[in-house]
């Protein structure tokens, strides 16, 4: 079995691919595994306190037909996902540094699932695997 | 059918990946050491999700029943 940290890049802002993220952060928290979190771009900005609940859309690739099977599926909310994971296991979510910078974010601007700002050599200082960018 | 009396049942059904196994996770963690608990889920991902995490955790999967378009999965908190 491999304990090792499971190490996520969020990059994309899409509810699709966030759900994703939470739906995998979910399943390695319940399997014992740390999850080292880092948001970057427009991850970070869905992580927004006033914006995690607003539509963000899919992924282009998800085309008509992909969105309309994403919005019936329906299912709990990713910050929901997220957060019932967070309860269970070890789940560190740090938003980037440089991207907090570029929107003229303080911690404080964003939902409390994120625990803190950090930059991108911390990242890695708990990074102790492969990295998973999404 | 089952013969173990079971102390809280949950109903899953209709509820996506992972949500069924997280409701047992919350379950098991609020329940007491031997208590009996019924996850009803219609994911096919449960089917193998369930028997994996309890394996993991160490818990004791009493039974599982497969019912109409879902299944039954008995459990006991066993720590």
């Amino acid at each position: 079995m491999d304990d090792s940290t499971f190490s996520l890049v969020l990059f994309s802002g899409t509810d699709d691919k966030l759900n994703a993220a939470a739906v995998l952060t979910a399943g390695a928290a319940a399997m014992g595994r740390k999850v080292n979190i880092f948001l970057q771009y427009w991850a970070l900005d869905a992580f927004r306190a006033d914006r995690v609940l607003k539509d963000h859309g899919v992924a282009p690739e998800a085309g008509d037909e992909g969105a309309e099977a994403f919005q019936r599926h329906g299912g709990q909310h990713w910050s929901e996902i997220f957060r019932q994971a967070k309860d269970i296991g070890a789940v560190g979510i740090h938003a980037c540094s440089l991207s907090m910078e570029m929107f003229g974010l303080t911690v404080d601007d964003l939902d409390p699932l994120v625990d803190d700002q950090h930059g991108v050599a911390s990242f890695f200082m708990e990074a102790d695997g492969p990295v998973t960018f999404i | 059918m089952t013969t173990v009396n079971i102390d809280r049942s949950i109903d899953a059904r209709g509820m996506p990946c992972p949500g069924p196994l997280m409701s047992l996770i919350g379950a098991i963690r609020e329940g007491e050491l031997g208590d009996v608990i019924e996850v009803l889920s219609s994911d096919e991902g449960s089917k193998t999700d369930i028997p994996a995490w309890l394996e993991k955790s160490g818990h004791e999967l009493v039974e599982t029943v497969p019912d109409d378009g879902f299944m039954r999965f008995i459990v006991r908190k066993t720590r």
